[in-house]
């Protein structure tokens, strides 16, 4: 169980967090003009991998923001944690 | 057979203070600081146990945790019996009553041990290549093996004893109060650092506490009395938590560490009344030092499980630490110089061993030279090829080792003995360390495994001999100087620490040792508890499996509650030998916790029974309870589920109910469904792309149903929202969703909409809800806020007033859930239980009649009202729901909307909505059933199942709502629900069964 620095609160134990998945993943502007496949890869399709991966999480049993987190999901190290909106520090 | 080998020695046990116990129903007694192991051997019992596969007897091998044998059940009472306790960790306390498992009907005589004659025919995989075919026998075959296997019995009622959980943050753990581990906490604690240190013994020291060999001198002391020296002195630091009789069960990542502390299983039953049993420490630890030594092998040879063998280091702490004789005529068989100085104990102590087998060459350390001094007779070069008897070790035959040791030479000679001490060098205890994420190395020096500084996880350090330092002068100069850097020390109080200890050189392993027979005629066993030996490595590896993961499993060896302690390093040697491999290449098996298994009980803490989960009740629970409702779970809420009367059973009481509402009034505490706040200029904007239907329009004071899509286009959840204001509304939610719900309007808000100015605030609680329905609900309500003008022209149907019940602020909505008119009353919870009375005061003259979740289902359902979560499950599109209705088709974008043309979502064979009727008015579907359109056409194809169903007594006839394949199209088919002794014939229909006009609304 890891320790995740919220970035409006300070760190904090795992427990109070929940994980929203791939981030970056911006809902798409104008739908209707999206193709099936188009539509079908924003809704369904998500990495999983072994490595640094960006990620949503959401301070659920705290202060209830999302941000953002880097973290390699090899050794759970997180490398970064960014407020919705900003640009992943690494790359 | 009842012998004292007992020798006067108070140094470690209190032989002043008798402590009397049973094992296998016999009265014996042993001394305070005992553990039942030890006290079984100074009573001369090694019979223990019989082993898992074989039923072949087992005696007591070890001396700690590691054990693999002796297991055995403590106590007999249905709550508090204990299974699978190691007898070489339990502390013996007055009255202690163990028993062997594993066996029947006793130990000494066991019909199982008839596996052991049966053994050629039980390889490795024999279960899986035997019980496999035909399948249809597996059931017989579950039987069999569930009556001869496993190992203890699990208590039969509740547990009563008390668990507790704590949590604990320090700026370092010590794991492990050997010497490295004393020598770290005094060095942390010194530099002011928050410090806890847990060893899982009674007491601290490790085995250099009792090592009084005048060859180990720390400062010209020697070792035992120093370690004493520096104990004594952790008394002196207030920052220095110790925690003992604690194991460490789990090292997780971020150093979060779960142990468990064993508070009362060491006293005496009278002494653990009220007391907390066991507690779960929950350790963030900023740094992690591990000290958590290392374990000594066993050597594999035909037969080497029998009762009296020993490892040769348990010998010694027995003889040493407990005064104990594991026997009268000891011999010992080695690999390395350890057991020399077991020989040396014994000697002491008054025991002669008769002859010392060591595979090496020759020695020429210290130790060694001591015990040759003594006059110890020692084997070289050879190894012992057999042993011989059944219950207990007679003898052991010994063979000259060839020049590269692959095989024997020579003659067997024979040697009488009562014990076998056995010692194949040392283990390191990395387990924590892989746990936490540490990578090992191999060492090819000397054969073991330690923790790859390289791939060490930060903020950890593994020091002594689980760091594979083994001999004293390198644990202690190595354990300081590796603490001074990671704990950032300049100096130390050990600097210019002086160690004097002998030298080891002579080296020499073999994994699985040479015998003059085949090794098919052999019994050298690995695993002792799961009882898998080399030969079934080899057949493992000779069919096919490579990968140590797959022979593990495939042989079960270190499958057992000891997870392997003893027999991974040697299962892998064997393989490595086979194969060809370099160990290192190998690896080794993945390590995972708990160390050492865990009660339940601590797992849970106070987490039982009422704490087992919150429970939310209503303002209004003390009255239903009063009124004798029966309650039903949603959720972590407590609802009234239906109110019988006068000894009604549910139904009877739900045909009431239901009847009452519609004929005159009923009343539902609704308290339970979720409400938010939404407030904010651009909140309607905000319920534009959350529902499906257009929100903007809406006037003020007025509500509107909405229907809430996942992005995928299913039905997600559904409720009422009113326009309070401009800018302000209050949404209801199902029960169940309310917190998914407002979770998910939050991560809109906050991430694909930050621009919207939107506040939401959940007020489920804060306001409760008590809905009136029926006829008469109009007339109850005049009576309650006579001022209110309740004319369908100032109150219409879907709209909500601001009013007052006796001066308390209010919200009435008129919306209806049951297809009558009726009102839904919101006030401020802690007034909500005296307005329910007001309201069934004055509904008296009406017969308002309180109903529960049951007869509100039923009221919506003949309406054809869905319940989300119970007609849908997350694959129904609004238009599944045939509610197309609710689609604002003109929006620009909502969410959902897209996927609504989906090529799957458009198919015309999707499983839709509809109302089933059976043909037999009286017959209740199942919820749940299948339906089926052709039961003699195989296989039957399932077209949908029911997912509501009722008998309606305002119908006087069976109701229920469906889903099934292209349901919308099917209007007056005929389909069957077929069901375990019949068939029931059903038609579908419209989904709603009652007053399609929507009459009774206004009426
Ligand atoms: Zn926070």
């Amino acid at each position: 169980m890891f320790i995740i620095n919220c970035p409006y609160c300070g760190e904090r134990d795992q427990t109070e967090f929940s994980c929203g998945g791939e981030a970056h993943i911006e809902r798409p502007k104008q739908p209707t003009e999206l193709s099936d496949d188009q539509w079908a890869e924003y809704l369904f399709m998500r990495k999983n991998i072994k490595g640094v991966q960006f990620e949503r999480w959401n301070h659920a049993h705290g202060c209830r923001k999302w941000f953002n987190m880097v973290r390699d999901t090899s050794n759970d190290k997180i490398q970064a944690v960014y407020k919705m909106g900003e640009k992943p520090p690494v790359k | 057979m009842s012998k004292n080998l007992r020798i006067n020695k108070n140094n470690f046990i209190d032989q002043t203070t008798r402590i009397s116990f049973k094992f296998n129903g016999q009265k014996l007694f042993g001394y305070k600081g005992d553990t039942l192991a030890s006290a079984l051997l100074a009573n001369n019992i090694h019979l223990v146990g019989r082993s898992f596969k074989y039923h072949r007897p087992r005696g007591i091998m070890t001396c700690g945790s590691e054990e693999p044998n002796a297991i055995v059940q403590i106590g007999n009472d249905p709550s508090f019996t204990d299974p699978n306790v190691r007898a070489t960790e339990i502390e013996l306390y007055e009255g202690l009553d163990a028993s062997s498992q594993n066996c029947w009907p006793s130990v000494n005589f066991d019909i199982g041990g008839i596996n052991n004659f049966l053994s050629p025919l039980l390889p490795a995989g024999f279960y899986y290549k035997t019980f496999m075919w035909p399948a249809s026998f597996w059931e017989k075959y579950e039987y069999f093996i569930r009556h001869s296997a496993g190992l203890g019995k699990s208590p039969t009622k509740s547990d009563p004893d008390i668990y507790d959980h704590q949590y604990s943050h320090c700026d370092v753990l010590v794991v492990g109060g050997g010497i490295s581990g004393i020598i770290s906490a005094k060095l942390s604690a010194e530099k002011g650092l928050d410090t806890i240190l847990i060893d899982d013994k009674s007491f601290l020291g490790g085995s250099t506490i009792f090592q009084e060999n005048e060859c180990y001198k720390i400062n010209s002391v020697n070792s035992n009395k120093w370690l004493a020296n520096e104990i004594e002195s952790l008394k002196n630091y207030p920052n220095l938590l110790i925690k003992n009789r604690t194991s460490l069960a789990a090292f997780h990542g971020y150093n979060y560490l779960l142990a468990r502390e064993n508070l009362t299983d060491h006293l005496s039953i009278n002494e653990r009344k009220g007391k907390v049993r066991q507690r779960l420490w929950k350790i963030r630890a900023k740094k992690v030092i591990i000290a958590s030594g290392s374990i000594e092998r066993p050597l594999i040879f035909s037969n080497n499980d029998r009762p009296g063998i020993i490892l040769s280091s348990s010998i010694k702490k027995y003889i040493d630490y407990y005064g104990v004789k594991t026997g009268e005529n000891i011999s010992l068989f080695t690999n390395n110089d350890t057991a020399y100085e077991t020989a040396i104990s014994l000697y002491k102590s008054g025991v002669k061993v008769n002859v010392i087998v060591d595979i090496r060459k020759n020695s020429d350390s210290l130790i060694v030279k001591e015990a040759l001094d003594l006059g110890l007779k020692v084997l070289w070069e050879s190894t012992v090829v057999d042993t011989q008897g059944y219950k207990r070790i007679k003898s052991f035959e010994v063979m000259k080792l060839s020049d590269d040791g692959n095989n024997v030479v020579g003659d067997r000679s024979k040697y009488n003995c009562d014990c076998l001490g056995i010692s194949g060098g040392w283990t390191p205890m990395v387990h924590l360390f892989t746990q936490s994420g540490g990578k090992l190395k191999f060492r090819n020096d000397d054969n073991v495994f330690i923790p790859d500084e390289n791939k060490t996880p930060s903020n950890q350090i593994s020091v002594g001999s689980c760091n594979g330092e083994f001999k004293l002068n390198e644990i202690v100069v190595n354990t300081i100087e590796n603490l001074k850097s990671f704990l950032s020390l300049s100096n130390s109080c050990y600097d210019g620490i002086k160690i004097i200890c002998p030298d080891e050189k002579s080296k020499r392993n073999i994994w699985l040792l040479p015998s003059d027979k085949p090794i098919g005629k052999t019994k050298p066993f690995l695993d002792f508890q799961n009882d898998s030996t080399a030969k079934d490595v080899k057949l493992a590896l000779r069919e096919g499996f490579k990968s140590i993961e797959h022979v593990k499993r495939y042989t079960t060896t270190g499958m057992g509650t000891d997870q392997g302690k003893l027999s991974n390093m040697h299962a892998l040697g064997i393989i490595a030998d086979t194969t060809g491999t370099n160990m290192g290449e190998l690896g080794t098996t993945t390590f995972r916790p708990p160390y050492t298994p865990l009660t339940f009980g601590a797992i849970v803490g106070r987490n039982v029974g009422e704490f087992f989960d919150h429970t939310r009740k209503t303002a209004i629970h003390n009255w239903h309870v009063k009124n004798k409702a029966e309650f039903e779970n949603v959720g972590q809420w407590k609802r009234p589920w239906y109110f019988p009367k006068n000894g009604e059973n549910m139904h009877q009481a739900v045909q009431r109910e239901s009847k009452a509402a519609r004929d005159s009034a009923g009343i539902l505490d609704a308290s339970t469904l979720g409400k938010i706040d939404i407030q904010g200029t651009d909140a309607s904007e905000f319920l534009n792309r959350i529902y499906t239907n257009t929100w903007s329009k809406l006037e003020i004071g007025k509500c509107r149903y909405g229907l809430m899509l996942n992005e995928d286009g299913m039905v997600y959840d559904d409720g009422v929202t009113t326009r309070l204001g401009e800018n302000h509304y209050i949404m209801t939610t199902t029960t169940g969703g309310a917190a998914n719900v407002l979770s998910k309007l939050e991560d809109y808000l906050q991430t694909e909409w930050p621009e919207l100015d939107v506040y939401l605030t959940t007020v489920t609680d804060q306001y409760s809800t008590i809905s009136i329905c029926g006829p008469n609900s109009k007339k109850i309500l005049a009576k309650i806020v006579p001022g209110l003008d309740l004319s369908d022209n100032n109150f219409p149907h879907m709209s909500f007033k601001n009013t007052k019940i006796s001066n308390v602020n209010c919200r009435i909505m008129r919306i209806s859930f049951t297809g009558e008119h009726s009102y839904e009353i919101n006030i401020q919870s802690n007034y909500a239980e005296d307005v329910w009375i007001k309201c069934m005061e004055a509904g008296k003259e009406f017969n308002l009649t309180p109903y529960g979740t049951e007869t509100m289902h039923l009221l919506r359902a003949e309406k054809g009202f869905i319940i989300t979560g119970q007609d849908t499950d997350g694959t129904l599109t609004p238009s599944d729901l045939q509610m197309d209705w609710i689609i604002g088709k003109k929006k620009f974008d909502f969410i959902g909307k897209r996927s609504l043309y989906r090529s799957d979502t458009i198919r015309e064979d999707r499983k839709q909505l509809v109302g089933l009727l059976t043909e037999d008015p009286k017959e209740v579907l199942e919820e749940g059933a299948q339906l089926v359109e052709n039961i003699n056409k195989k296989p039957i194809e399932m077209l949908g199942h029911v997912t509501s169903s009722y008998f309606s007594p305002n119908l006087n006839k069976s109701i229920a709502l469906a889903v099934v394949k292209s349901g919308k199209k099917l209007k007056g088919k005929k389909l069957i629900v077929p069901m375990e002794n019949k068939n029931i014939n059903v038609t579908i229909t419209d989904t709603v069964f009652y007053d399609k006009e929507n009459k009774r609304l206004n009426a």
